[in-house]
């Protein structure tokens, strides 16, 4: 169990964090004019990094609002935090 | 006098297999083979084994990057059954349930087989349903399945609390008698060795960094004409003909330097053991509502595990509370195991799908295939995959067995999602 910081409450224990998967999947703005292959692409597919990964969290049982994390899949290691719409979340190209 | 009486009866263990470092050689790498299987666990050292003996493919290396089977085949918890629910599932475990019941000979080496049934519970009425529906389409596609009451459900494992006051009450299970264990480290040992004596290069510390391309899928080649002529490896460079990914948790980490995305994302799982005990637990016991299964080891250690940990991860390790939920869970179902010392736990990386079933089969290079997603199930699979990867190697046609696999699958919507029938998969 490790420390997760919340960027709205602080460092908070892990289980009370829910993982929201790859962040910033948006959904399409022309939903219409998708081919299969790009709506297969939308709903299945994501990227699978090792190493740092910008992805969604929600703190379920603190103030239940979703953030982005920057974490390390090799470590575990949360890189930094950010509001949603705030600061834009850079991958360290160094360590990509 | 110290000389043992000829009567004398062999002493535990005797029976033993050879240490690994005499089964296999360590051969420098050669600079191009016919076939270059990537990844020496389970599915790679198979799929070797098969080419050699069903196919006299010799001219073939294994890549591994750390020590052969390190990886998810030395982590996993050896659960082997095929009471699958689509018939695509169905059809692929139970060819490989087929092969393991004559594996040992086949090898020429023990592996501890030993088929003493899984008990899947049901704890809901919605689980009630789902398992009957489960054991009715097992029996239609041939594989042994039973329907059992709470009261049978103890027949078989009197340890297993079956009274109506837990949070979850066991409400009735699927049983199929020949799924079981094997010992794992001795079925990759087994597969290594007789691939090696086949004249197969199982090269170790040998991790593939990137490949050689002849147009490049990335660099807009028309799909199919796109080839992979070379693997370059922490070892040099190395010539292949065929190219055939087995690596697991990491498939996607060397996809993405071919430019092809696939829906696969890595996750640990854990599992753990308890001390040695003496025998008493006679089955495999799965919950997939409470999210625990059992079994104990040949030499008495309780092995569990659980889902997978939600988010992705290469570490091979999980989070502790999930091993406190899964402990909650064991000690609910099996009141005996309050008192078990644990004694070690780990995890693997596994690579998952959203349909909760394998992605095997062609990529848009065209001298390479794919075989990954098994996710938390693929070691129940080892002969069956490794004997239809060889076959569609060899023939150039894909084995009808893993067809439906298709990574297209997730563009057309032929999904076969076992998510309703596994749920937790093993
Ligand atoms: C805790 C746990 C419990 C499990 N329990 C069960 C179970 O009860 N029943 C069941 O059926 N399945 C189970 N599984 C799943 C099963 O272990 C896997 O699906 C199966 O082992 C995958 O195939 P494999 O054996 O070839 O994988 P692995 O043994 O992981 O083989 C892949 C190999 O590729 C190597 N590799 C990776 N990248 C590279 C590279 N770049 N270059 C060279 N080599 C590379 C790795 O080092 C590794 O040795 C479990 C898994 C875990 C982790
Ligand atoms: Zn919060």
């Amino acid at each position: 169990m490790q420390l997760i910081t919340c960027p709205w409450c602080g460092p908070r224990e892990e289980l009370e964090f829910h993982y929201g998967g790859q962040a910033d999947v948006r959904y399409p703005d022309n939903p219409q004019e998708l081919t299969d292959e790009q709506w297969g692409h939308f709903v299945f597919f994501r990227d699978n990094p090792k190493g740092p990964f910008a992805e969604r969290w929600v703190h379920s049982a603190g103030c239940r609002r979703w953030f982005i994390a920057i974490r390390d899949t090799r470590t575990h290691q949360f890189l930094s935090v950010h509001r949603i719409g705030e600061d834009q979340p850079q991958i360290p190209e160094a360590t990509r | 006098m110290s000389s043992t009486t000829a009567t004398a009866a062999d002493p535990p263990g005797a029976d033993l297999p050879e240490h690994p470092d005499f089964l296999w050689h360590n051969p420098e790498p050669k600079r191009s083979y016919d076939v270059v299987i990537i990844g020496g666990g389970g599915h790679g050292l198979a799929t070797a084994h098969y080419l050699v003996r069903n196919h006299g493919i010799t001219n073939v290396a294994v890549l591994e990057k750390g020590w052969l089977a390190g990886g998810n085949m030395a982590r996993n918890t050896t659960l082997i059954r095929s009471n699958y629910l689509w018939d695509a599932s169905a059809a692929i475990y139970e060819h490989a349930l087929k092969l393991w019941e004559g594996l040992e000979d086949d090898l020429g080496y023990p592996i501890l087989f030993s088929q003493r049934g899984v008990l899947n519970l049901a704890h809901t009425e919605q689980d009630v349903r789902d398992s009957v529906r489960r054991v009715e389409a097992n029996k239609l596609n041939g594989i042994d399945a039973e329907y059992l009451g709470p009261d049978d459900v103890a027949k078989i494992c009197p340890i297993l609390n079956v009274s109506d006051d837990i949070r979850y009450p066991v409400l009735g299970a699927t049983y199929q008698p020949r799924a079981g264990i094997a010992k794992h480290d001795y079925v990759a040992w087994g597969f290594a060795r007789r691939a090696d004596a086949g004249g197969v290069d199982l090269i170790q510390d040998c991790e593939v960094l990137d490949f050689v391309t002849e147009g490049s899928v990335e660099d807009g080649a028309a799909e199919g004409t796109a080839r992979v002529t070379g693997i370059r490896t922490t070892r040099g460079d190395i010539a292949c003909g065929q190219v055939a990914l087995c690596a697991a948790g990491h498939t996607s980490t060397l996809l993405d330097r071919l430019g092809v995305r696939t829906p696969l994302q890595s996750h640990p799982l854990q599992a753990l053991v308890s001390e040695l005990l003496e025998p008493v637990h006679p089955t495999i016991v799965m919950s997939n509502a409470v999210h625990v299964y059992v079994s104990q080891a040949h030499k008495g250690e309780l092995v569990m595990g659980a889902g997978v940990d939600s988010y992705n991860g290469y570490g091979q390790r999980g989070a502790f509370h999930i091993i406190e939920r899964q402990m909650a869970a064991a000690v609910e179902l099996f009141p005996i195991f309050a008192r078990a010392h644990l004694l070690r736990s780990w995890a693997g990386i596994v690579d998952v799908t959203p349909d909760a079933s394998p992605i095997v089969g062609r990529t848009p290079y065209a001298n390479v295939l794919v075989n990954s997603g098994w996710g938390t199930g693929g070691f129940k699979v080892t002969p069956g995959l490794g004997w239809c990867l060889a076959h569609t190697i060899a023939t150039g046609e894909l084995h009808p067995l893993i067809e439906p696999f298709a990574l297209d699958r997730f563009v057309t919507g032929a999904l076969v999602d076992e998510h309703g029938a596994a749920g937790v998969a093993h």
